[in-house]
């Protein structure tokens, strides 16, 4: 019966509806692209190693920080692994293919740290940074810029004037890191670039792992107190940058930007509930006599108040399906607007979320034309010349 | 079967009291055809209101069936409607954009009976009326004489124990107002108790009981 109804007035009933499509649209696609959208950040975030902890040296008071020093920080059963990072610009040349390119320095344990897994050949090796080896493992980009798909391994690439022998090649790096910077990138013996650049400054960057996931905060403490005893207890002389810290902030911002989204979306389907309240008003007065006839043959008050409380509730279930499917389709487009970058898929708890409010306004926004409609008086609503 | 004893009804009209009934008294027998006549505002519309349990009287008793109506809740004379009256209405009062056999349906539905059941027992009350043809057929694709027999069917779908009908030929040509009239002394003689409202003296002389309501009381004239 509530059918025939809404089918009787369809341009009434899908203007009407429209109020809660649009709220219910607004809700879950703001929603589901700033959820995937934090999802994908977080993922991102996750890639950089979230079991890391960066280390800056601003100033070294005179006395730069050695490998012997780093060293002598992984002896703490907190902490896991350590692996410094230095990097120069270099002109990089094999053949007659020439190209500027960042040339890293670092030890093996980056490598692991990253879980970096090689096409070919290694990656570095202890004896490598022990012996200063003028060797280099290629990231694919530098691998295909350098030696188009022929094997590398063996060969010398020239590095800032020194040859170096290419001992790897990386797999491909999918992580926000590497899409941050496009530069063509090297790793060799850190070792090799301290003499290269005729560095004396000591190490100024270089990340800590836990021993294992539980003794972060226990190493982020002891690399804290070393590099406190190290610095002269300046605490503006050195910067120590935790990744979960930032895979909170990353939620909390996402967070509260649903919760602000949502909050609107919300409004805009209180909205939507109140042109049903509307409408259901002018529909109650307009069939009056309707009514009237339906009591004067045995309807009850609650029999009346039923069907347009159900009414309402169709009309605005109904609008709520149209808004998902519509909401499905805009993420289908937004997915491939993002060219695979960011996958946006429709969020089910925002899905129950919108059908929970759509039955939700329904019914508070039914209840009172239905109540209306319910209390007519039969013979008044008989009497009715609508 | 019905009994009105010394019955009243006062409405308040701009601050002046209006006796729509006053004392009135009637009977009708189970399975008698009573027509009630007065010009228009004599009560004769009161009456039906009352008779129809749609309104409820201030004073007096009005006894159908056995049941005192004055005691009874909203939701329990909506259910004395559903039971025990059949509703005919000048303007046929049909819903438009329900078909013939939906609108017969209606009340059956707000008697909670299975689907299968209902089917048989409008079909039964379409053929009574002889619209079996035109089911289908919502109300404004029927002429006048077929969407009273529509409203006829559906009063007499749930079997009422009264069908009461008000100004039923109204609306029609005289032509069509005789068929209509035709089909209800059928109906009639099918043991149906049958009280007809009009202010058309013809009609009203087909009944076998006449009874004229003046200023809110009855006076009764018997037909030979």
């Amino acid at each position: 019966m509530a059918f025939e109804s809404i089918t009787a007035n369809k341009i009434r009933s899908f203007l009407t509806m429209l109020g809660i499509i649009i709220g219910v649209i607004a809700l879950v696609v703001l929603v589901s692209l700033v959820s995937s959208a934090s999802d994908s950040v977080t993922e991102q975030v996750a890639t950089l190693g979230t079991d890391m902890l960066t280390a800056m040296v601003l100033d070294d008071k005179g006395y730069p920080l050695k490998l012997d020093d780093l060293e002598r920080l992984s002896q703490h059963p907190s902490v896991g692994q350590i692996a410094p990072l230095t990097q120069m610009v270099v002109n990089a040349k094999h053949g007659y293919t020439e190209e500027k390119s960042t040339l890293y320095g670092t030890l093996p344990s980056y490598g692991e740290i990253h879980h970096w897994k090689l096409k070919q050949g290694r990656f570095l090796r202890t004896s490598d940074v022990d012996n200063s080896a003028y060797v280099c493992v290629l990231s694919i980009e530098a691998w295909e810029k350098f030696f188009g798909q022929s094997d590398p391994l063996g060969e010398k690439i020239n590095l800032g004037g020194r040859d170096f022998t290419v001992v790897g090649v990386l797999e491909e790096d999918t992580s926000l890191m590497s899409a941050m910077t496009t530069s063509v990138k090297i790793y060799a013996p850190y070792t090799v670039l301290t003499r290269m650049s005729a560095m004396r400054d000591g190490i100024s960057n270089f990340i800590v792992t836990p021993n294992n996931p539980k003794s972060m905060d226990e190493a982020e403490e002891t690399l804290h107190s070393f590099l406190m005893r190290r610095l002269k207890n300046d605490e503006n002389a050195f910067f120590v940058f935790n990744q979960s810290n930032l895979m909170e902030v990353v939620g909390t911002v996402t967070d509260m930007l649903s919760y602000l989204l949502g909050g609107i979306a919300a409004i805009s389907l209180l909205v939507g509930g109140i042109g049903i309240m509307n409408i259901m008003l002018v529909s109650v007065t307009e069939r009056t006599r309707e009514i009237g006839i339906r009591k004067a043959i045995g309807a009850t008050k609650s029999g009346i108040l039923f069907q347009f409380l159900i009414e309402a509730l169709v009309v605005s279930l109904m609008g709520c399906a149209i808004g998902i499917l519509l909401s499905f389709g805009l993420l289908q487009i937004a997915t491939l607007i993002a060219k695979g970058l960011i996958t946006f898929n429709l969020s089910l708890q925002i899905v129950m979320i919108a059908v929970a409010f759509a039955i939700a306004i329904g019914v508070l926004f039914g209840l009172y034309p239905a109540y209306k409609a319910a209390d007519k008086h039969p013979i008044e609503a008989l009497r009715y010349e609508g | 079967m019905i009994e009105f004893r010394d019955v009243s009804k006062i409405y308040h009209v701009g601050g002046q009291e209006v006796r729509a009934l006053d004392e009135a008294s009637l009977a009708i027998r189970e399975g008698e055809f009573v027509s009630i006549v007065g010009p228009s505002g004599s009560g004769k519309t009161t009456m039906m209101n009352i008779i129809g349990c749609l309104d409820v009287a201030d004073s007096g008793e009005y006894i159908l069936d056995g049941l005192s109506i004055d005691r009874y809740s909203d939701r329990e004379l909506a259910h004395i409607r559903n039971d025990k009256i059949g509703f005919v209405f000048q303007n046929f009062n049909l819903l438009s954009r329900l078909t013939a056999e939906a609108n017969v349906e209606l009340p059956l539905i707000y008697q909670r009976i299975t689907m299968g059941e209902r089917k048989k027992l409008v079909t039964e009350a379409l053929e009574r009326v002889d619209l079996i043809y035109r089911r289908k057929h919502k109300p404004f694709e029927l002429s006048g004489g077929q969407q009273q027999r529509v409203a006829i069917a559906r009063a007499l779908v749930t079997k009422p124990s009264l069908l009461l009908a008000d100004e039923p030929t109204g609306n029609l040509d005289s032509k069509t107002g005789a068929e209509i009239i035709e089909l209800f002394h059928e109906l009639h003689k099918a043991g149906n108790t049958i009280v007809l409202i009009t202010h058309n003296p013809d009609v009203a002389k087909t009944a076998d009981r006449m009874v004229h309501i003046l200023d809110g009381k009855v006076y009764e004239e018997a037909i030979s």
